[in-house]
C-alpha cells in the first residue's frame, strides 16, 4: 500500500480510515482464479460468433434472429460519451464472448461430476457445501435453507438450487438458456419488451450475445416461498459476461431477489455488460438488491471490471411496486442506472443505492424514474462515498409526463468525501409537465461532519468509533433496506471499505 | 440516430451558411484580433443544436435562424420602466443601437464609460484585454458559439471602467422600436481594486438580442447587477454574463423576467481569488406561450469562496422554465460554500419545469448543497388564507407573491428590490 502523505489527512477522519479506504482494492478477498478446463468460442465479434452462442445454447431460430437484429443494430450505434467517466476505447475484437467450465459441458449428475476446482469457488465465494450439492443436483440436501441460488460462471449457469420447491409454488427459476428452451413462449412475450435492443450500445451488444442469465416467472398471487438469489462470477481471462435477466411477476405476485457478483484479480480489465428486465403487473411487488463486488482494479488503478449494466423495471399495471437496492462497490468502472418507468396507476418506484469508489474507480450511477400514470410516486435515496482518486457522480433523472397527474418524487442525494483528489458529483435532470404533481430534490455534498464527531466525541467515544458511526449513519438509511440474506455482505463491504479500521 | 462526428459537421457547415457574404466589422487591432479569434471559435464549435446536451430543454433555433422572427412591438406604457425613481446614470440602446441624444452624459466620477462602437475604433484602449477573453473562458467545459458569434459581430455595447466608489447606479436602457431588429451587445466592465458599482438593465432589447457582458473584479470590487426582462411577448434572446471575481471580490446579480418567446439567461463565474462571493438569482413570472432559462455555472477556483443560485420560476397557460445550473468545485477550492435552490410554482396543468441541479466537486472539505422543487399552490396555505376571509384570486395571488420574494431578498439595495416587488406584483395582475 501506498505510503500515506500527511497532508492527505484532515480531521476528523483518522489515518486508519484513510488506510483502510486506500486498501480497500488490495484487500480485495475474491480476486482469487479458479484454474478450471474452459470451453472458449474464438476471439472477437462478428455473426458466426452470435451463430455459435446460439447453437451452443441450443436455441431455436427466432432467438438467433433476435440476436443478429441486435448485433446489427450495435454495429450502426456509437458508445455513449456523456456519463462522467473516462473510458479507455474498448477493443471488442479482443474479447472471449462465450466461455463455459468444460466440467458443465455434460450436466453433472452427482456432486463426484461436479469438477472439484469449482466446488472450491462455491467454497471461496461463501456457498456453504450444502448449497454446493444443490448446485450440483444432489437432491435432499438443505432443506431448511430458505434462499434459492442460480450461479453463473462466466457465460452459464451451473446450476439453480430448490428448482422442485420453487416450481410446487408455480414459481419458475432457471436459467434464462433453459427458459428459452422450456417457456419460449414467455421468453417471446417479454424478453426485450423493458430493455428495447436498440436501447442504448450496451443493452444491444448484451441482445447480441449474452450467453446465460436468471429468469423467473412469479404467477398470479404467489408470493414466492423464498429470496431468490443469483451469483455472478467472471472467471476465464479475456472475457467479457454479458448475462441477461428476465423478471415476470404476475397480478398480485411477490418475489424478492438478490444478486452478487465477483470477478479475479488481473492486470488486464474485463467487460460486463447486462441487462435487467423485470415486468411487474397488477398489484404485483418486485424488490431487487445487488451488492456488485466485481474487481475493482487495484490501488494504482491497473485492471478491473468496466461495468455497463441496463436495468429497468416496468411497472405496467395499477399498482405495481418495484424496489431496487444496490451497493456498489466493485468495478473499475461503473455505468448503471436501474430504472422504473411507472406506467400503471398507483405503482411505486424506489431506488436505494450506496456508491463506494476508491482509488481510481469512476462510478456514474443512478436511476431513472419515469411517472406515466396517474398518482405515481417514487423515492431515490443515494449515497456516494468517494476516496483516493475516485470520480463518484449520480445521475439520474425524474420524469413527471402530462397524464401522470398527482405523482410525487422525492430524491435525497449525499456525497461524501475522504480525501481532496477525488471527486463527487451530482447530475439530476428534473422534468416536470404537470402541476398537479409534487417532485423534490435534495443534494449535500460534505466531509465527515465535525459537529457530529464532536458531539460523539464528548459523549466518550473514541476518535475512531465515532468516525465509524458517523459514516454508518450516512449509509444507514439504505442498508435497512437491504434483505437480511444481503445486509451481512453489505454492511461487511462498507465495514472494509470505511468501518475495518474501528474497534 | 445521427452518429456524433456527422453531426459535428452539419454544426460547422450551418456556421458557414450563417456567416456566408457576412464580413467582420471594421475596427482596430485589438477588436480585430479580438472579432477574428472569436469567429475561429465558433466556426470550429458551430451552431448549437437540440441534440447538444446543454440545450437540451431549449431549442436553440430561433436564436441561430437566418432570419430574424419578427415580433410585434408592445403598445408603449403597457410595461412603465422600472427605476424611474432612482437617480441613475442613464445609458440608452434603440434597437440595440446607443442613442447618445436620449442619455445622460456619461460623467460619474470613478467611472469611465465609452461606447464600444467608438473603443473598437482605437487601436489602444484598456478593453483590449477583456473583450472576449472571457467569452474564450467559458467555451470550456461547455460549448458557448452564441456568445463567440457576438464577441465576433457586436459592434453595440459600453465599456465601463471603475476605480472608485460609484455614487450613482448605471442603468442600461434598452428600447425597441423596429419590429424585425436583431441585436448584439458586448458590455465590458472594469471594477478595479476595491471599486464599486451599481448597473442596472431594463427594456425589451430587440426582436431578437443576442447580449454578452464581461466583468472583472479587482481584489475586494463590489458589482451589484440588477436585471428586468419586462413583458414583450414576442421576443427572442439570449444574455450572457461571464464574471471573473479577484479576492474579497463580490458579485451579486438579479434578474426579473416575464414573458418573452423566448429567453436564455446564461451565467458562467468564477471564483479566482480567496473569499470571493458571487450570488445569481433570478425571478421570472411566465404566462402563455413562454420559455425561460436560465442556465449558470459557477467557478470555485479558489479557498473559502461562498455562491449561492436562488432562482424561483411561477408558470402557468403552457409556459416552460428551464434550470440549469451547476457548482463546480476545484481541488484547491477548499471551505467553500455552495448553495443553490430552483423552484417553481405551476399554477396550471399546462406549464412545465425543467431542471438540472449539478454539483461537481473536487475538494473534500466544502458544503454544498442545491434543492430544486416544482409543484403546484399548497391546498392547506390556500384554505388558511380563505378560512381568514380572503378571495381566492387575492391568497393565491399573495402566495404567489410570497414564493417569489424569497429571490428578490437577494437584491442588496432594499429600494431596487421594493421597485421590482411592486412591478412583479403588477405583472402578475394582468394576468397574462
Amino acid at each position: 500500500m501506498e505510503a500515506l502523505d500527511e497532508s492527505q489527512l484532515r480531521e476528523g477522519v483518522d489515518r486508519e480510515t484513510v488506510e483502510t479506504v486506500q486498501s480497500m482494492a488490495g484487500t480485495y478477498k475474491h480476486g482469487w482464479e479458479t484454474e478450471i478446463e474452459m470451453e472458449f468460442a474464438p476471439k472477437g465479434l462478428n455473426e458466426d460468433i452470435i451463430r455459435l452462442i446460439s447453437e451452443k445454447n441450443n436455441e431455436p431460430e427466432w432467438m438467433l434472429d433476435w440476436r443478429l437484429a441486435a448485433y446489427r443494430r450495435w454495429l450502426t450505434m456509437e458508445s455513449p460519451d456523456w456519463a462522467m467517466l473516462n473510458i479507455p476505447m474498448i477493443d471488442y475484437q479482443d474479447q472471449y464472448y462465450y466461455a463455459k467450465p468444460k466440467s458443465m459441458v455434460d450436466k453433472p449428475k452427482s456432486l463426484d461430476d461436479v469438477d472439484p476446482k469449482l466446488l472450491e469457488t462455491y467454497a471461496k465465494l461463501g456457498i456453504p457445501l450444502k448449497e454446493q450439492a444443490i448446485l450440483a443436483g444432489v437432491e435432499g440436501a438443505g432443506e431448511e435453507r430458505k434462499v434459492a441460488v442460480d450461479a453463473v460462471f462466466d457465460s452459464v449457469s451451473v446450476g439453480t438450487t430448490f428448482r422442485k420447491e420453487l416450481e410446487a409454488a408455480g414459481v419458475i427459476f432457471c436459467s434464462i438458456s433453459e427458459a428459452v428452451q422450456e417457456h419460449p413462449e414467455l421468453v417471446k412475450k417479454y424478453l426485450g419488451s423493458v430493455v428495447p435492443q436498440n436501447d442504448n450500445y450496451f443493452a444491444a451488444l448484451n441482445s447480441a450475445v449474452f450467453s446465460d442469465g436468471s429468469f423467473v416467472y412469479i404467477p398470479a398471487g404467489v408470493k414466492c416461498p423464498m429470496e431468490l438469489s443469483t451469483y455472478f462470477r467472471i472467471n476465464a481471462e479475456n472475457t467479457g459476461q454479458f448475462e441477461r435477466t428476465l423478471i415476470i411477476a404476475e397480478k398480485g405476485s411477490h418475489v424478492s431477489y438478490l444478486e452478487g457478483c465477483t470477478a479475479p484479480k488481473r492486470d488486464t480489465h474485463q467487460l460486463h455488460a447486462a441487462v435487467v428486465e423485470i415486468v411487474v403487473l397488477e398489484d404485483a411487488e418486485v424488490k431487487y438488491s445487488t451488492v456488485q463486488n466485481w474487481y475493482p482494479g487495484d490501488e494504482n488503478g491497473k485492471g478491473g471490471i468496466y461495468n455497463f449494466v441496463t436495468k429497468r423495471a416496468d411497472c405496467r399495471e395499477a399498482r405495481a411496486k418495484v424496489m431496487w437496492t444496490q451497493v456498489e462497490t466493485g468495478s473499475a468502472i461503473t455505468w448503471k442506472y436501474p430504472s422504473c418507468i411507472l406506467r400503471g396507476d398507483d405503482s411505486q418506484g424506489e431506488f436505494y443505492s450506496i456508491a463506494i469508489a476508491n482509488n481510481w474507480q469512476q462510478a456514474d450511477t443512478g436511476t431513472k424514474m419515469v411517472h406515466l400514470g396517474k398518482n405515481t410516486r417514487s423515492r431515490i435515496v443515494s449515497k456516494g462515498i468517494s476516496a483516493g482518486h475516485a470520480q463518484n457522480t449520480y445521475r439520474g433523472l425524474v420524469s413527471m409526463h402530462p397524464k401522470a397527474r398527482d405523482s410525487r418524487n422525492y430524491t435525497q442525494c449525499d456525497s461524501l468525501l475522504i480525501g481532496d483528489k477525488c471527486g463527487a458529483h451530482t447530475v439530476p435532470y428534473i422534468e416536470v409537465r404537470n402541476a398537479s404533481s409534487r417532485v423534490e430534490h435534495e443534494a449535500t455534498t460534505s466531509k465527515v461532519d465535525d459537529d457530529q464527531l464532536f458531539y460523539c466525541r464528548s459523549r466518550g467515544m473514541d476518535e475512531e468509533e465515532a468516525v465509524a458511526l458517523v459514516v454508518n449513519g450516512f449509509c444507514k438509511e439504505v442498508l435497512q433496506e437491504l434483505p437480511m440474506e444481503f445486509a451481512m455482505e453489505a454492511q461487511a463491504l462498507v465495514a472494509i471499505s470505511l468501518e475495518g479500521s474501528v474497534g | 440516430m445521427m452518429p456524433r462526428a456527422k453531426l459535428a459537421q452539419q454544426k460547422r457547415d450551418a456556421v458557414s451558411a450563417l456567416l456566408d457574404g457576412r464580413s467582420l466589422p471594421a475596427g482596430g487591432a485589438w477588436a480585430t484580433k479580438a472579432r477574428k479569434a472569436a469567429e475561429a471559435r465558433l466556426r470550429d464549435m458551430g451552431l448549437p443544436v437540440r441534440r447538444d446536451e446543454y440545450w437540451r430543454y431549449t431549442d436553440p433555433r430561433r436564436l441561430t435562424e437566418a432570419t430574424v422572427q419578427p415580433g410585434q412591438l408592445h403598445p408603449q406604457g403597457d410595461d412603465a420602466p422600472v427605476f424611474d425613481a432612482i437617480d441613475r446614470v442613464k445609458l440608452v440602446f434603440v434597437d440595440g443601437v446607443f442613442d447618445p441624444a436620449a442619455s445622460d452624459a456619461p460623467e460619474l466620477a470613478g467611472v469611465e464609460i465609452t461606447p464600444l462602437a467608438e473603443a473598437a475604433r482605437t487601436d489602444l484602449h484598456w478593453a483590449r484585454d477583456l473583450y472576449g477573453t472571457l467569452e474564450a473562458r467559458s467555451q470550456n467545459p461547455v460549448q458557448r458559439p452564441l456568445a463567440s458569434l457576438n464577441t465576433s459581430y457586436a459592434t453595440e455595447g459600453m465599456l465601463i471602467r471603475v476605480t472608485g466608489v460609484a455614487a450613482r447606479p448605471v442603468a442600461l436602457i434598452y428600447q425597441r422600436k423596429n419590429e424585425a431588429a436583431e441585436a448584439m451587445t458586448h458590455h465590458l466592465i472594469r471594477l478595479e481594486q476595491g471599486a464599486e458599482l451599481t448597473i442596472l438593465e431594463d427594456g425589451p432589447v430587440a426582436a431578437r438580442y443576442n447580449q454578452v457582458m464581461e466583468v472583472d473584479l479587482g481584489e475586494g470590487a463590489v458589482l451589484n447587477h440588477v436585471r428586468t426582462q419586462g413583458r414583450d411577448h414576442e421576443r427572442a434572446g439570449v444574455t450572457h454574463l461571464f464574471a471573473q471575481l479577484d479576492a474579497q471580490a463580490q458579485l451579486k446579480s438579479f434578474t426579473l423576467s416575464a414573458n418573452g418567446a423566448l429567453t436564455r439567461n446564461e451565467a458562467v463565474i468564477w471564483l479566482d481569488g480567496a473569499d470571493g462571493a458571487a450570488h445569481i438569482a433570478g425571478a421570472t413570472v411566465g404566462d402563455g406561450a413562454f420559455h425561460h432559462d436560465d442556465t449558470v455555472f459557477i467557478n470555485h477556483a479558489a479557498p473559502r469562496c461562498d455562491s449561492r443560485q436562488v432562482f424561483k420560476k411561477v408558470l402557468r397557460h403552457g409556459a416552460v422554465g428551464v434550470f440549469q445550473g451547476k457548482i463546480l468545485v476545484d481541488q484547491v477550492a477548499q471551505l467553500t460554500d455552495g448553495y443553490q435552490i430552483s423552484q417553481s410554482l405551476l399554477l396550471d396543468e399546462n406549464a412545465q419545469f425543467l431542471a438540472k441541479p449539478e454539483l461537481e466537486i473536487y475538494a473534500d472539505d466544502v458544503k454544498c448543497s442545491h434543492g430544486s422543487t416544482s409543484g403546484e399552490i399548497d391546498q392547506s396555505q390556500l384554505f388558511y388564507l380563505r378560512a381568514r376571509g380572503l378571495p381566492e384570486d387575492q391568497a393565491k395571488l399573495l402566495l404567489v407573491l410570497a414564493f417569489l420574494s424569497e429571490a428578490l431578498e437577494e437584491i442588496a439595495d432594499p429600494a431596487l428590490a421594493d421597485d421590482l416587488r411592486d412591478k412583479m406584483e403588477a405583472w402578475l395582475k394582468r394576468r397574462g
